[in-house]
């Protein structure tokens, strides 16, 4: 087993486009819930409307600059749309809105037609949108493979890592900013609870409705920056449905919800994990550690996650308060 | 308790002991108000009239809707009738938010720190008209960095008169329940409200800290403020209430400063059932404290 080229894989990913856009896609989910306690289980339908806003855009010749404000202008009319009815009601409803309207935007996204409308002319039904990419690549400074020390990309995906990271380190610097401010006291005081932020002249709707607008928006830009790194858009669940809000919910409160740092460690870490255990797993395959009846190599795909999902167990069971997370915290009594 | 200056008292002397009396200068007034749930009227008061600059005590027996009327009076709930006007505003359709900007603050029965904010956080976050709670506004800290030290100075010498001071960093949910009361007494004063409404400010203190608790509420009212606060320990409400308005069973059924309820038959066949005849003591005895 190739122990060099495993760990320049790893360390890769962990610098990777994938850690980027899911530190994007996690920095909103925190927005969300890590400093407003927003029950948002459908951060992949921001994703989605985000990358296909953006994609379809692209594909219909508009050029990038006003793609991406399409993709953020379509976010914003999806956060307003669930929360306009669920942000007066108690925090549940958010939840059960969020998964059923995610999935709803996937679903017409992978439609063929929608009644008379013959949506797989703009979205691609189910093959998803492919070689929209043009117009960022053409951007691309880079004209041959970057290889610094520690990582190495093609010029290709070193332009989106340079663009997602970017983008991730301005995020933080947004989050900073706004959270330091009077501004973020309000959202983690509707956090905490919601009924004396309103008793001392705060309105908590307001807050909560800016709040779910301002972490969409970050979910839509993880959602492009995923896409653009993939060059391509596919209504799967992996890619865009509830196992992706799941895995952004996962690398959240890995780093740690409701601390600045926190979903970009947290991101980093869980991309890496998913390719250490894909190679390694793949690598003992090969070299005939784990026997064919126990495992193939189909399912080594799935038993990385489960052995994610048990590494986040023993998380949850030694440091429930994430890498960054503040044990103190945990210890008060959250009503 | 030190007041800042010295407010004359309203004197109440002349103002009839019933139910619904008109006082010289009413801070908040009610008329009908009534809220059902279900097949159940919580609340049905036809007339209150709560004086400017005193403090009055609402006190009823478990169940008298005291709480409830509160919520309609604060916003936190909606009465199926009935209209409300404070300080000559008419309160109606305004939510929570909009009366404690108007200067009606309230504080809850069971209390509300914001756990995972300190002390100081929770103080500051009380503070009216702040540039920063704007997103836009707020990401530039020099448009409110200036309000933002002169809420804290604020903060702390309020901190200071609650005997707070030495917790400012410690995060809220780690004070005692004494504390906790006391802080949600100075963060609602960090809003500079003119009427504080204080539900069972009292409860679950030990008592010790009753007597500061008692301080602080009379030194509200020294500073000019109106308090109205619910309470169900007697003693308490002899010692600081200038007028006391029982409720029982949604309605109010006397008024009038409490050497005279104590003696009212009606409050006593509320608290205790029809048939006791001997007067109730506010004085040295446990009393009605059900």
């Amino acid at each position: 087993m190739d122990w060099g080229f495993i760990l320049s894989e790893t360390v890769n990913k962990f610098f990777g486009f994938q850690a980027a856009y899911f530190a994007i896609a996690a920095i909103g989910l925190n927005i969300h819930f890590g400093y407003t306690g927003l029950l948002n289980f459908g951060h992949a339908g921001f994703m989605a409307i985000g990358a296909y806003g953006m994609a379809i855009s692209l594909n219909e010749g508009l050029p990038l600059i006003a793609a991406v404000p399409i993709g953020l202008l379509a976010a914003t009319a999806f956060a307003l749309i669930l929360g306009v009815p669920t942000l007066r009601l108690r925090a549940d409803y958010l939840a059960i809105v969020t998964i059923a309207a995610s999935e709803i935007a996937r679903i017409l996204f992978r439609a063929t037609e929608i009644g008379p409308f013959e949506a797989r002319n703009y979205t691609g039904g189910s093959t998803g949108i492919n070689g929209f990419s043009g117009p960022f690549k053409d951007l691309n400074p880079f004209d041959g493979p970057v290889d610094l020390w520690f990582v190495n990309f093609s010029a290709q995906d070193a332009w989106i890592v340079l663009v997602g990271w970017t983008i991730v380190l301005l995020s933080v610097l947004f989050v900073h900013l706004a959270m330091r401010s009077p501004w973020g006291r309000v959202l983690k005081a509707v956090r905490e609870d919601e009924d004396a932020a309103r008793a001392l002249g705060k309105n908590a709707y307001s807050v909560k409705m800016q709040s779910l607008v301002l972490g969409g928006l970050f979910g839509a830009l993880g959602g492009m920056v995923f896409v653009l790194g993939q060059s391509s858009v596919q209504p799967t669940p992996q890619d865009l449905g509830a196992p992706k809000t799941f895995f952004i919910w996962v690398a959240m409160i890995l780093g740690g919800t409701g601390k600045l740092w926190g979903p970009v460690i947290g991101s980093m870490i869980f991309s890496a994990l998913l390719q250490f255990t894909d190679l390694t797993l793949r690598g003992a395959q090969e070299e005939g550690w784990i026997p064919e009846w126990l495992m193939d190599g189909v399912q080594v795909g799935q038993t990385r996650f489960i052995l994610l999902g048990l590494g986040l167990m023993l998380l949850m069971a030694f440091r429930p308060q994430g890498i960054f997370g503040d044990k103190r915290e945990l210890a008060l009594d959250v009503r | 308790m030190s007041a800042d200056q010295t407010v004359t008292i309203p004197s109440l002397e002349g103002v009839a002991e019933q139910p619904g009396s008109a006082k010289p200068d009413p801070m908040l007034t009610a008329d009908g108000i009534v809220r059902r749930f279900g097949g159940l009227t919580a609340v049905d008061v036809d007339h209150l009239e709560i004086q400017r600059g005193i403090i009055t005590a609402l006190i009823g027996p478990n169940g008298a809707g005291k709480t409830t009327f509160f919520n309609l009076m604060t916003g936190f709930d909606t009465p199926d009738e009935g209209t409300w006007a404070f300080d000559g505003t008419a309160m109606g359709s305004l939510p929570a938010h909009k009366v404690a900007r108007n200067g009606m603050v309230r504080t809850f029965q069971l209390t509300k720190a914001l756990s995972r904010l300190t002390v100081i956080e929770n103080m500051k976050l009380g503070a009216a008209g702040q540039v920063g709670e704007n997103l836009f506004r707020g990401l530039v800290k020099p448009l409110w960095g200036k309000q933002e030290r002169e809420i804290e100075e604020r903060a702390d010498a309020l901190l200071e008169r609650f005997k707070l001071a030495h917790m400012r960093e410690e995060f809220a949910g780690t004070l005692s329940g004494g504390q906790r009361k006391l802080l949600e007494m100075a963060r609602a004063l960090m809003t500079d409200p003119s009427l504080i409404m204080l539900d069972e400010p009292m409860a679950g203190v030990n008592p010790a800290l009753t007597q500061s608790l008692l301080g602080h509420v009379k030194s509200l009212r020294d500073e000019g403020r109106t308090v109205v606060f619910v309470e169900h320990d007697m003693d308490v409400v002899r010692d600081i209430s200038d007028w006391v308005v029982v409720m029982a069973e949604g309605s109010i059924i006397a008024e009038g400063p409490h050497e005279a309820i104590g003696a009212n038959k009606t409050v006593i066949d509320a608290y205790l059932g029809t048939s006791h005849d001997a007067p109730l003591d506010f004085g040295d005895t446990e009393g009605a404290d059900a």
